[in-house]
């Protein structure tokens, strides 16, 4: 290619046109023909599953902000969380609200845009234009359901290999992201370390624990409880297990938050009212706001893609996948790793992400690890906490250094 | 064995570090463990062009050290060195922060199975100053180097630069060198009278092997 600073896709033919993101697109409309970039895969490179099955087609909707360098190596791939989507900074197409880490990611940030060629694609089982559950299946024209087999993070960064080849990039100079993120950012590393400059996971583990596959099972059942689901066939009949999904959505969000943020923000205060109705309205601030949490959640996120979501973080086990013992799956690993946690994140505790952090020690890789005080629990990743971003942006710069990047 | 004049670039003015960063090869893999703000590994970064790495126990000290490009990470020299693999490193430093580990034994032995070679500083607690504190004004020594009262000091396993070397006879280590920091810092010199600098001594610093 000739010396050209931006980035040409590699067979333009198949990546459609983004579409402006307007307000109030549905999810369902989303899930087939999505706002955003889009790229194509057919049978003749069918993707692998880990379940035993092949997708015979396979649809990867993303988006990118800044330029690919000439030699292309200022590629950071962000990688999105349970219920987050390809719109890392940029409008959501549904909800008309701001990216989900334009604190991070933006012109100037600490993932800079006028730096970094920044890429983030929709998962494989999520809801926003990859082939997921709400998808429609090629081979029976309909939608798919639970027709599709069970995802895991291993195929979910599998598919965004594809989409890296895609773009014809060798090595990303980093994998960032949280949660689900970063057990995608560990898969990466794990999976194909000779492509993975630098990886920054946050707020994560190299296994799910056996209380958080318990809280996912709690909201699974949630749904699958309500009568509206239809065995997972909701659509066929135009009604959706929009109570039961609410239930998962307030049920997990109170896992992402912590006791201490919890009375910070609404302690026992009532709702627009003086005293309690003897009743079971929402007589709490808390339960006021859990419910809006949930009926909001129901108007951008496919029910099923929910479970399929919350299964591939329950089956996530690196340690697994190599032999019981974790530092093996790093053996040999030149990736400069940035782990990070917060104090109050009880479901992924620093524990956790430090269990990482001394395999990766054991494995003799470059590690940094930072522990950042807060009261705001897990989703504190996502918000403004300029521990965080110092710490990413002094080690994306450092790295940047060391691979030579201006 | 002679008195290491100090030649490096002077990005710190600690005398110590800079007496600490002659004894390290250049190019090599180094841990720096209770490593602050990142000011050795800067310097051995810099001067050395080594390949560093660090532990420190505070949140502060971390943050500082990860802006600054450097692999740190946040963790404890008693509980944590487990972790790290036989022969991992060519150097592992444990400057000025033995005195505060609940076990300095444990720590030194870690060390020595860590890395091909050891360095350790401590404040010598042999000093005269620290002996007249304590025997002529019977209070516990408050000093330059020893900067904190009994109730709120961070130090609690001191030793004087005898009882280290005790200590290094015990583990089986072999002391390559060992030199004391002069007062006003120009200049260290070696440990060959132990009892004279046992008592007028005030940092010591020990490059160890197995």
């Amino acid at each position: 290619m000739a010396a050209n600073d931006s980035f040409r896709p590699a067979s333009p033919g198949s990546t459609a046109k983004p579409r402006a993101a307007g307000r109030g697109r549905s999810a369902v409309s989303e899930a087939d023909d999505p706002s955003s970039l889009v790229v194509r895969f057919g049978p003749d490179k069918p993707l692998r599953l880990d379940s035993g099955v092949q997708l015979p087609e396979l649809q990867i909707a993303y988006q990118t902000y800044g330029e690919l360098n000439a030699d292309r190596s200022n590629a950071i791939l962000v990688c999105h969380a349970l219920t987050g989507d390809q719109h890392v900074a940029s409008l959501s197409p549904v909800t008309g609200k701001p990216g989900w880490w334009s604190d991070m990611v933006g012109s100037g940030k600490p993932i800079d845009t006028d730096r970094y060629f920044v890429i983030c694609s929709n998962v494989v089982g999520g809801c926003l234009g990859t082939t997921g559950p709400a998808s429609t299946n090629p081979t029976t024209d309909r939608v798919y359901g639970l027709d599709l087999p069970v995802i895991t993070v291993r195929d979910m960064v599998r598919a965004q290999a594809m989409l890296i080849d895609h773009l014809g990039i060798d090595q990303l100079f980093c994998v960032a992201g949280g949660s689900l993120g970063g057990m995608q950012v560990l898969q990466w590393a794990v999976s194909y370390p000779e492509r993975v400059f630098s990886a920054v996971p946050i707020a994560t583990g190299a296994r799910h624990s056996s209380q958080n596959i318990a809280f996912h099972e709690v909201g699974r059942q949630a749904i699958m409880a309500d009568p509206d689901w239809r065995g997972g066939r909701y659509f066929d009949y135009g009604v959706s297990p929009r109570k039961g999904l609410a239930v998962a959505r307030m049920a997990a969000h109170i896992t992402y938050l912590s006791d201490e943020a919890l009375h910070r923000k609404f302690g026992r205060n009532l709702q627009d009212r003086d005293t309690p109705t003897f009743g079971f309205d929402a007589d709490f601030q808390i339960e006021s706001y859990l419910r809006h949490q949930g009926v909001a959640f129901v108007e951008r996120f496919d029910a099923n893609s929910y479970l399929y979501m919350t299964r591939a973080m329950d089956y996530f086990d690196v340690a697994a996948q190599h032999g019981g013992r974790l530092a093996n799956a790093f053996l040999g690993t030149k990736t400069r790793f940035c782990v990070v946690s917060f104090t109050s994140d009880w479901l992924f505790p620093t524990s956790e992400n430090k269990a990482v952090v001394r395999a990766l020690n054991a494995a003799g890789a470059s590690v940094s690890f930072v522990e950042i005080e807060t009261d705001r629990g897990h989703d504190a990743f996502l918000l403004d906490e300029p521990e965080m971003f110092a710490t990413i942006r002094g080690f994306l710069s450092s790295a940047g250094e060391a691979r030579g990047l201006r | 064995m002679n008195a290491h004049a100090i030649s490096v670039a002077p990005t710190t003015n600690r005398v110590d570090l800079l007496a600490i960063s002659a004894l390290v090869t250049p190019g090599s893999r180094v841990l720096d463990i209770g490593c602050g703000d990142g000011q050795l590994l800067k310097l051995l970064e810099a001067t050395r062009n080594v390949d560093g790495r660090g532990i420190e126990i505070s949140q502060k000290g971390v943050n500082e050290c990860v802006a600054r490009g450097l692999s740190v990470v946040q963790g404890d020299a008693d509980s944590d060195l487990i972790d790290y693999p036989d022969d991992g490193f060519d150097f592992v430093i444990l400057s000025q922060t033995l005195q505060a580990t609940y076990h300095p034994r444990e720590v030194v032995e870690q060390m020595l199975r860590i890395g091909r070679k050891v360095i350790v500083s401590f404040p010598n607690f042999g000093n005269w100053r620290v002996r007249a504190a304590l025997g002529f004004r019977g209070r516990m020594p408050v000093t330059k180097d020893l900067p904190y009262s009994w109730y709120d000091t961070p130090n609690i396993h001191f030793c004087t630069i005898r009882d280290f070397v005790g200590l290094c006879d015990d583990v089986g280590a072999t002391v390559e060198k060992s030199f004391v920091l002069r007062r006003g810092g120009e200049t260290s010199l070696p440990i060959r009278a132990l009892r004279f600098w046992n008592l007028f001594g005030q940092q010591a610093v020990f490059l160890l092997r197995r």
